[in-house]
């Protein structure tokens, strides 16, 4: 148990570094970082902002990361989030209960899912391209639901998946976190992880030696779209209403992102999902540590490259490897010198 | 006496059948860009309401965001000899052949809310609004309400780099400009969009302890301003009373918000900018009197006097 406790830590000790260093920086520009209160019956600041901000991609960040590890890649979930807020509030707004609401939207994301499933394990299309289809023609998908406005309502269940609280956090921190759990338990108390890592690694191997691959790829992307309903589900319900235009609009790259930032390679194979979920929390913080900081907008962007090409350097092989060799010269430096004397 | 009636009649008569064919004789075509926004939707409703009220035959082609679809239009209207064409254009450049042919043609065109670098004989005229004023009709009425009284405003801006975020800055600074009380605190963008809106507010209220320090917001679109109040709301604090709320575009979903007295103030960016452009069309095309270059479109303020719950009545069938 401490073994792999330990192997744990060694795996996810670069994401958690970093984090800590922007989170640090953050609070050298923004002294108050830190500070929380209770406030409306949940935790309040800064750092609650970030976990709360940061759901919509660590959600999409969770199915990406499975897709990823079969050597694919989804980039319809920004649109898939469209497609699935407007249908929550077309349905909200026709007088159907939320049960029905939920029910129904979570069966359209794992629809599209099944779509993108079907395009890549079944018509061996690339997951590229296979994708693509999704991520141009939902957002149109979207705007033909809510009809190119802005569909919002009023209805205090879906609201509360939004913006409520639960044991002093906000719903959408309550439901990433949940969820992650969830799966990460699925993939790693069973033999599943290791099966999707299988396909990952060498896909005609894996079928060569009994695994239903094809099976396999497509409940990846399915769960993609289930994690794009309930991020969807979440970016409508925050500002009550469907905004079929800007709704998870290039999320796809920030939940591509946050799982390269976890460390996960888009060759496939090894994956870790609290790795991703870390990697999420890093963009959040660095969106966030920009805000609050009061740097002027037109360095957003910059500041946000400059980290990320920092953070990936510091991870890269390369650099490690480099890493390692200065750090053997050095240790071997003294012991020369004392043989010299 | 009845042959005089008979024939006064049929004057009559004739006249209004010549009047009611002159009428219907103007055919105007009409570009729109796409359904892009809200905004634009209430634009197209708008110029349809326009020209059915003025009995004019219109054409109109939607472009999906595309300017060959725009370049393909015009040809056709061209083609068909209509009496003027409309278009809002999808970008600046790329306009000067197709512009040359209609003016061969001899069929004056009117630019709808965004003008093109083309020279400018091309056109007949531009109707837009004048960004900068928007800007400045927001900012004087925030310098006329906190009347002399310290104020820390926040600024949730555009989209970095786009021409309304830019002009509606500057606008905004320049009717602050000299007055000391007001000082602008902190200033991001929200990418026009609401998510971003509430997401940027929440952090300018935790940077500005807990938002005590903020007297007002102000936001360049109104989808932001709404964001930024429900962010304001979950703070504890009470939107257009704790923190006056001013923004522009004047949406259907502000009125809402200004009859709940959570925001104080928009400034209109009108849809009806066809209004304008066919009352120009039928100056110039029946006494050939030349508009100017630049027909400003006016940018209304709106407060909570002004009966928001009927304005948005009225604005909530347009198509936002």
């Amino acid at each position: 148990m401490t073994g792999t406790l330990k192997a744990y830590a060694v795996r996810l000790f670069p994401q958690v570094a970093a984090l800590a260093i922007i989170l640090f920086m953050v609070s050298l520009a923004f002294p108050g970082f830190f500070k929380l209160s209770f406030q409306n019956d949940r935790l309040y600041g800064s750092l609650i902002d970030i976990l709360n901000r940061g759901a919509p991609v660590a959600l999409l960040a969770i199915g990406m990361t499975v897709v990823i590890a079969t050597k694919g890649i989804d980039l319809s979930v920004g649109a898939v989030m469209a497609i699935c807020g407007a249908v929550a509030a077309a349905s909200i707004t026709a007088g159907h209960s939320l049960a029905f609401t939920l029910l129904v939207t979570i069966s359209t994301g794992i629809l599209c899912g099944l779509w993108n499933g079907v395009l890549v394990a079944v018509l061996d299309i690339q997951p590229i391209i296979a994708t693509l289809v999704l991520m141009v023609a939902g957002r149109g998908i979207a705007q033909l639901i809510t009809e190119g406005a802005i569909l919002t309502f009023n209805h205090p269940g879906l609201i509360f998946i939004g913006s409520g609280s639960l044991f002093g956090l906000p719903m959408p921190v309550i439901i990433w976190l949940g969820f992650g759990l969830i799966v990460a338990l699925l993939v790693r108390r069973t033999a599943l992880g290791m099966l999707i890592e299988a396909v990952g690694v060498n896909r005609r191997a894996s079928r060569l030696s009994g695994v239903s691959t094809g099976v396999l790829l497509i409940a990846a992307y399915i769960l993609s779209g289930l994690c794009a309903a309930l991020a969807g589900i979440i970016a409508a319900a925050d500002i009550r209403g469907a905004d079929a235009n800007n709704a998870g609009l290039w999320l796809e790259l920030d939940a591509i992102l946050a799982v390269v930032v976890g460390g996960t390679s888009l060759l496939g194979g090894r994956f870790s999902i609290a790795a991703s979920l870390l990697g999420a929390m890093i963009i959040q913080s660095i969106n966030t540590g920009i805000l609050l900081s009061g740097f002027p907008p037109e360095f957003n962007l910059i500041i946000k490259a400059a980290i990320i090409v920092l953070i990936l350097v510091i991870q890269s092989p390369r650099a490690q490897s480099a890493f390692i060799w200065m750090s053997r010269v050095r240790a071997a430096e003294p012991k020369k010198e004392q043989e010299a004397k | 006496m009845n042959f005089k009636f008979a024939l006064a009649g049929a004057t009559i008569l004739a006249a209004s059948v010549f009047s009611a064919a002159s009428a219907s004789a103007m055919t105007v075509g009409f570009s729109q860009i796409g359904s892009e926004s809200g905004w634009r939707a209430a634009e197209t409703t708008l110029t349809k309401q326009q020209a059915e009220k003025r009995g004019i035959d219109l054409k109109f082609a939607d472009a999906q965001q595309k300017q060959e679809n725009q370049i393909k239009a015009l040809r056709s209207f061209i083609a068909q000899g209509v009496d003027a064409i409309l278009v809002a254009p999808v970008v600046a450049t790329g306009w000067d052949e197709v512009l040359q042919e209609a003016k061969d043609a001899k069929i004056p065109v009117v630019l709808l809310d965004r003008t093109i670098d083309a020279p400018k004989d091309l056109y007949l005229t531009a109707v837009t609004s004048d960004l900068v004023h928007e800007g400045n009709v927001a900012g004087k009425w925030l310098v006329d309400t906190v009347a002399g009284k310290p104020c820390n405003v926040v600024e949730l801006q555009g989209t970095t780099g786009s021409s309304p975020a830019i002009d509606r800055k500057k606008g905004f600074e320049e009717a602050l400009a000299g007055k000391d009380n007001l000082k602008i605190v902190r200033s991001q963008t929200g990418d026009f969009t609401r998510t971003k809106g509430k997401e940027v507010m929440e952090s300018f209220l935790k940077a500005e302890d807990g938002g005590k320090n903020i007297c007002a917001v102000y936001a360049h679109n109104d989808d932001m301003a709404v964001g930024a109040i429900q962010a304001i709301k979950e703070a504890g604090l009470k939107p257009g009373t704790d923190i006056l709320v001013v923004s522009i575009d004047a949406v259907p979903d502000i009125f809402q918000a200004m009859a709940a007295g959570e925001a104080n103030a928009t400034v209109e960016l009108t849809p009806n900018m066809a209004g304008p452009a066919f009352d120009a069309l039928d100056a110039f095309i029946k006494d050939g009197k030349e508009p100017p270059k630049w027909i400003q479109t006016e940018s209304k303020l709106y407060t909570q006097a002004d009966d928001p719950m009927k304005v948005y009545e009225e604005k909530k069938g347009l198509g936002y």
